[in-house]
């Protein structure tokens, strides 16, 4: 259903506010939302991030997503032209407690996590059949 | 001593920022391809050059890639795999075909191109053409 018009290279959003121990400027990654029977869908774009700088918590009903970029890899690089801005990524959502803690799974594929959050089975929608 | 902006400055600055963008010679846009995404970062090191494009969502079997004289073309689809029966609740992602050809300002060396793709991001290492590089002069 995307048509080619879509594309378009939004400037990242800085995230401000919050003071990091870490150096390096974060930024909010574009997500999309699904539901489906079953749970929820998180799909996150972090372009640049690999599986072992991702930090996926759980913690007081709120779901944080940290994904850090390997600034090593410009040290030597001088930039000359740039369109984009580089660093890290963080968003965190709150769940409701309809979701199965548990059953969370992530899966990162270039640059793209998905996170499948389940709903629990009391909170699924129930068909309910006539006699 | 401050002046309120009037609203000539901003059209008088978005003109300039304009024909700053037309005379630089990075970075115009090719003849083959269309429109401004990906976003693209040019680094140097010494002689040679990275490219670096984001491109994340995007297969490394969907790229396309070409080079030739000083253009670069990067071209493929981007495409959001979605699990059937669900409601979105928000997109802020985008998707589709894209088709970006960039000129620069040296001419390429085609033979040693090397492309990499990982987590998204597309790293092309050029250098320029050996007869393109300038030759010193020795003064007598």
């Amino acid at each position: 259903m995307a048509t080619s018009q879509e594309l378009s290279v939004p400037d990242k959003k800085e995230l401000t506010g919050s003071e990091k121990t870490v150096p390096g400027r974060y930024f909010i990654p574009s997500t999309d939302v699904y539901e489906t029977n079953n749970g929820l869908t998180l799909v996150m774009e972090m372009p640049g991030v690999n599986k072992d700088s991702i930090d996926v918590s759980l913690e007081n009903d709120i779901l944080r997503v940290e994904g850090t970029i390997d600034y090593a890899r410009y040290r030597e690089l001088e930039p000359v032209y740039t369109e984009y801005n580089i660093g890290h990524f963080t968003r965190s959502f709150s769940l409701s407690d309809q979701i199965d803690r548990d059953g969370i799974a992530a899966k990162l594929d270039d640059g793209v996590l998905t996170l499948t959050l389940p709903k629990s089975p009391a909170a699924r929608p129930r068909r309910i059949s006539i006699s | 001593m401050a002046r309120l902006p009037t609203p000539f400055d901003t059209l008088l600055s978005l003109q300039q920022a304009l024909d700053d963008y037309r005379t630089s010679r990075w970075m115009d846009a090719g003849v083959s391809g269309g429109g401004a995404y990906p976003p693209i970062n040019v680094f140097r090191k010494g002689d040679d050059f990275t490219l670096v494009a984001e491109i994340p969502g995007v297969k490394k079997s969907d790229i396309d890639l070409q080079v030739k004289g000083r253009t670069v073309r990067i071209s493929g689809v981007k495409s959001l795999d979605h699990p059937e029966e669900a409601s979105l609740h928000r997109r802020e992602r985008s998707a589709g075909r894209f088709d970006r050809a960039v000129s620069l300002p040296f001419e390429i060396d085609a033979d040693r191109v090397q492309a990499e793709y990982a987590d998204g991001m597309l790293a092309l290492h050029l250098s320029q053409a050996e007869q393109d590089k300038p030759r010193s002069i020795a003064i007598r």
